[in-house]
């Protein structure tokens, strides 16, 4: 080896050792995340994470993924046992429950660093911000331009929606027609956190809602005057066949719109770009329809916390704050078709955008989105709602089914004392 | 006449079997025609006979796919090693277990059987916590030293699962029924009791072994709530658990019915080599020597 040589391999070496020094001095920071199974996601948390570890000497971030399906048992088995992660994601609606459960602590951010934010990407609970996401869904009527037209039904805007009348009045065009197996779909097909997602809306806009959060009681809020009008409405829809009902195959939830057999459908921002594709500039995005209590659809999807049981939690906030950053924002849009948080990142996204496919979405939400019941005891609530939704579909006696909704719901939260 | 009515029942008899036969294999070739089919395919299939036939779009991209969504090797890996560690161990131990309770003399054998057995009714839901809770606070040492936990491990899924009421019922009600003019012949011999177990009675334990290592093993690789709960790093977690790798906003069916087909030929191959001893076993319960 000549002398030149050596110093180089001498130098490389002294290279490597101080990155090894600068590695080790990085405390590590543990981060648990749903996204298990989706390579997509993956590679942009991943990227995500590697400019922040390479941002700063502080820290370094240890990702952990978890399946979606089983994400929260996970959670709450490490809460139990106390091996809790630095920063956690936790779907919105959960969050009060984990907060409660003592699961998280609130955020300790920078004054700002929210400002301008879809108000369903902020976890607040008990005043104070326990997470923050980087995208919010929304759920909105999909239908075809020229279908409504053919029947001449008016194409409803944010200003002005169609009513519970000029609704129900398509519905009934649409199945007169006898060109669709249903005029609607509402996804029944799809069980679990669906049902409230998508359901609860309905019902807020009728006027009820599945608790009130406030008291919190579920008495007179999912069992009175308005929640019977909703119940005896929903009931209506599959007594009618205006849609499919519990029975629904899963593949025609997912495959029903796109091949015509329903002529609209209820669904979600991530599940439109395949009716984009099949539809093109015939797909409409429709606002919810007015029940008479103003249109709502749900808000909050998921987003990030600091573990109560940290010893990092300045790095955990650290990283969270350097996560909001309008790119990662954007770009977790781009690679999912998520809501972008902000009005900036939507600007700069590729579907959200002005002029782009889904900025239609964005408006919805911000005009239309509301969170779920913001109460630890959702987490009972949303069970009893969609075991309700279940039952009102398969004929259950309309009063009957939400009185003993109402009374398990509030049984829980007095199980709990209120949650307090 | 007979022989023509005898033919014409053996037929019937063929047909009915071979149907019956049919009606258990149509969930596989379901599952494995469906992994080669893309997704819209596969969906507006499933309500008609095409859902068995291999025809349309035929790839085996979502192998590929499936890959891609989770580290399937691995996954098998763990459920291979996790099952097969516990079949060997439980197999040693549950029999251990049982010789002592059929052979040999001890006060209360009876009670400590029965209370054995009345785990049955205990459902595993029941004890999960707890149990979660006792081994978060166990100590063990292991290559990389010292620790207290057992959380992320492979002897966390391994342990609580050796020793279980069913495998010592099974390997009881088999010693039951061995002569013992075996044991007592051995004892005029002068053998120990660990030789009557070792060099005597297990030796004609094939078909309880077949019987008891396959029921094991199905358990052990279609655990789910458990290494769930305990395993938060994917080294350590098993096919059941990355199942749910798959079950995104929209499920990719395809590539679902791939990573089934994959997982399921450990224990198809497990069954195939040991049908002959199970079979065996299950034919041979009703007889009595």
């Amino acid at each position: 080896m000549t002398l030149n040589g050596a110093l180089k391999t001498t130098l490389s070496v002294l290279a490597l050792s101080a990155v090894g020094v600068a590695a080790q001095a990085q405390t590590p920071l543990s981060l648990w995340y749903h996204g298990a199974g989706n390579p997509v996601e993956r590679d942009v948390l991943i990227g995500l994470i590697e400019d922040f570890n390479t941002s700063q000497s502080d820290w370094v971030i240890e990702l952990a993924e978890f399946p979606q399906a089983s994400y929260n048992e996970s959670v709450v088995a490490a809460g139990l046992a106390g091996n809790l992660p630095d920063i956690v994601d936790v779907d919105g609606p959960i969050m009060p429950n984990w907060a409660w459960a003592g699961y998280l602590q609130p955020l300790d951010l920078p004054d700002g660093t929210t400002d301008g934010f879809l108000p369903g990407t902020l976890g607040y609970w008990n005043g104070e911000l326990y997470t923050v996401g980087l995208w919010d869904a929304a759920v909105a009527v999909l239908a075809r331009r020229s279908v409504l037209d053919e029947h001449g039904i008016r194409i409803p805007t944010l200003d002005e929606p169609w009513d519970l009348e000029e609704f129900d009045a398509a519905l009934t065009t649409l199945q007169a027609s006898g060109d669709f197996d249903y005029p609607f779909d509402v996804g029944m097909a799809w069980t679990g956190e669906w049902y409230p997602y998508a359901f609860g809306p309905f019902l807020q806009s009728f006027g009820g809602d599945i608790l009130d959060a406030s008291v919190p009681t579920a008495e007179g809020v999912l069992n009175g005057d308005a929640g019977l009008d909703f119940g005896d409405w929903w009931q209506s829809l599959f007594d009618r066949d205006m849609v499919p009902g519990v029975s629904q195959d899963a593949a025609d939830r997912e495959t029903g719109f796109v091949d015509g057999n329903y002529a609209m459908q209820w669904n979600g921002n991530w599940a439109v770009l395949s009716a984009l594709e099949t539809f093109g500039d015939d797909l409409l995005i429709l606002p919810a329809p007015d029940f008479g209590n103003g249109p709502t659809i749900g808000a909050a999807s998921w987003q990030f916390g600091v573990s109560s049981t940290t010893e990092h939690a300045d790095g955990a906030n650290q990283f969270i704050e350097f996560m909001l950053q309008d790119e990662y924002l954007a770009a977790f849009s781009d690679a999912l078709g998520l809501i972008p948080a902000t009005a900036s990142a939507a600007a700069i996204s590729e579907y959200y955008s002005e002029g782009g496919p889904l900025e239609v979405f964005y408006g919805l939400s911000e005009a239309q989105a509301r969170l779920r019941a913001v109460t630890p005891g959702y987490l009972v609530a949303a069970l009893e709602f969609e075991k309700a939704m279940s039952d009102i579909a398969s004929g259950a006696d309309v009063a009957d089914t939400l009185d003993a909704a109402t009374d398990a719901i509030n049984d829980d939260l007095e199980r709990n004392n209120g949650y307090q | 006449m007979t022989d023509r009515h005898s033919i014409a029942s053996l037929i019937l008899r063929y047909l009915l079997l071979v149907w019956i036969a049919l009606i258990f294999l149509f969930p596989l070739v379901f599952m494995v025609v469906s992994s080669l089919k893309p997704d819209l395919q596969l969906l507006r299939d499933s309500a008609s006979v095409r859902a068995f036939l291999p025809v349309g779009d035929i790839s085996i991209d979502n192998y590929g796919l499936a890959a891609e969504r989770a580290p399937i090797a691995r996954f098998v890996f763990n459920s291979l090693f996790v099952t097969a560690t516990t079949v060997v161990l439980s197999l040693i131990l549950c029999s251990m277990a049982a010789f002592s309770f059929v052979f040999l003399q001890w006060r209360g054998r009876g009670v400590v059987l029965a209370i054995i057995l009345a785990t049955f009714i205990v459902p595993f839901e029941t004890i999960a916590i707890p149990l979660l809770l006792v081994v978060n606070n166990l100590p063990w040492i292991g290559i990389d030293g010292f620790r207290i936990g057992w959380i992320n491990s492979y002897q966390v899924q391994i342990i609580p699962w050796i020793a279980d009421a069913l495998t010592i019922f099974l390997f009881v009600q088999f010693f039951k029924d061995l002569p013992k003019d075996l044991i007592e012949a051995a004892r005029v011999d002068g053998a120990s009791w660990f030789q009557i177990y070792r060099r005597v009675v297990m030796p004609l334990c094939g078909p309880v072994l077949a019987t008891a290592a396959i029921l094991k093993f199905l358990v052990m690789y279609n655990q789910y709530i458990w290494p769930l709960m305990v395993t938060q790093s994917e080294d350590y977690r098993p096919v059941m658990v990355g199942l749910q790798y798959f079950f995104q906003l929209n499920t990719a069916w395809g590539e679902v019915m791939a990573y089934l087909s994959l997982i399921t030929v450990p224990v198809l191959a497990f069954y195939l080599v040991l049908q002959r001893a199970f079979i065996s076993s299950i034919a041979s319960t009703g007889i009595k020597g």
